[in-house]
């Protein structure tokens, strides 16, 4: 239960700080990457205020021996760069470009009572699960038969 | 157009860092909030829904917490069609499942932990977003 309420009131401070930023924003977020266009440098901020915070914070948090609540930290072990790793993240900047919002940005906009944000994450997990389902049948494919 | 706001957007910035941090302190986990979205879709991977549920149940009380507190809704403009928000949903859906991670993940979390994947993966998605805005808005026009 602690860790609930912990979760809920930590997503509460992230869905502020994306809102206030104007990652929420499309107009924002599309004219951040129209450099040759009407150009608005905001974002840039919105990264290097994040990035010191957590640069700062990790290296202090991952010192400790585990979490307050929990008995280990959860970080990702992989290391090498592969095509799964670039191609997906080609084609999330191209989605990103085509429709302004990120999933970051579209889930504290869902609050707001509009429909766009209803939209993009409708899609958003439909592309999800279009992967996994792809992933499942290859998993299947290469199992031996019988 | 829209106005330049690097207060906000520092302000903002730092809020979605101690955010990240607090997480990491408390639950040892990365903020990625696709990887909390595909940890709620079927197949079930593990029983580890209760945490990511309640974050983005969180995030989406955001605008209500700011409505009471300043008393207004940020207001957002959304230039896309409805056709370019399904085509772009679908494939950031793509993109982020077989990416790992999106820009909070890889953007914020990642970068700050200094994980190649993360640099490559963030340095790929901007240049890409970028050349995306660039054909709609220049080489389409619009």
């Amino acid at each position: 239960m602690k860790r609930i309420v912990f979760s809920f009131a930590i997503g509460l401070v992230f869905g502020i700080g994306i809102l206030v930023s104007g990652m929420a924003n499309p107009a924002k977020i599309l004219n951040f990457f129209d450099i040759a266009g009407t150009w608005d440098p905001s974002l840039a901020f919105v990264m290097g205020g994040a990035l010191i915070v957590t640069a700062i914070g990790f290296r202090l948090v991952l010192s400790r021996s585990h979490p307050l609540l929990a008995g280990g930290f959860s970080l990702p072990t992989r290391h090498d760069i592969d095509v799964r790793l670039l191609g997906g993240a080609a084609v999330f900047g191209v989605g990103w470009g085509i429709a302004g919002f990120c999933p970051g940005g579209a889930v504290p906009a869902l609050g707001l009572g509009r429909s766009e944000p209803v939209i993009f994450v409708t899609a958003l997990i439909a592309g999800m699960m279009l992967v996994k389902l792809i992933d499942a049948a290859r998993l299947r494919a290469a199992k031996p038969a019988g | 157009m829209t106005e330049f706001t690097p207060v906000l957007s520092l302000t903002g910035g730092i809020l979605i860092g101690l955010a990240s941090v607090m997480l990491m302190a408390t639950l040892g986990r990365i903020a990625g909030i696709s990887g909390m979205i595909g940890g709620l879709l079927p197949p079930p991977t593990s029983g580890e829904w209760g945490w990511r549920l309640a974050f983005l149940a969180g995030m989406i009380t955001a605008p209500a917490v700011l409505l009471a507190a300043t008393g207004s809704m940020p207001a957002i403009e959304v230039p896309s069609s409805t056709g370019m928000l399904v085509i772009g949903g679908l494939l950031v859906g793509i993109g982020v499942s077989y990416g790992s991670g999106c820009t909070s993940g890889h953007g914020v979390c990642g970068m700050a932990r200094l994980s190649a994947r993360s640099i490559a993966a963030t340095l790929t998605f901007m240049l890409t977003t970028g050349v995306t805005v660039f054909v709609i808005r220049h080489v389409i026009g619009g």
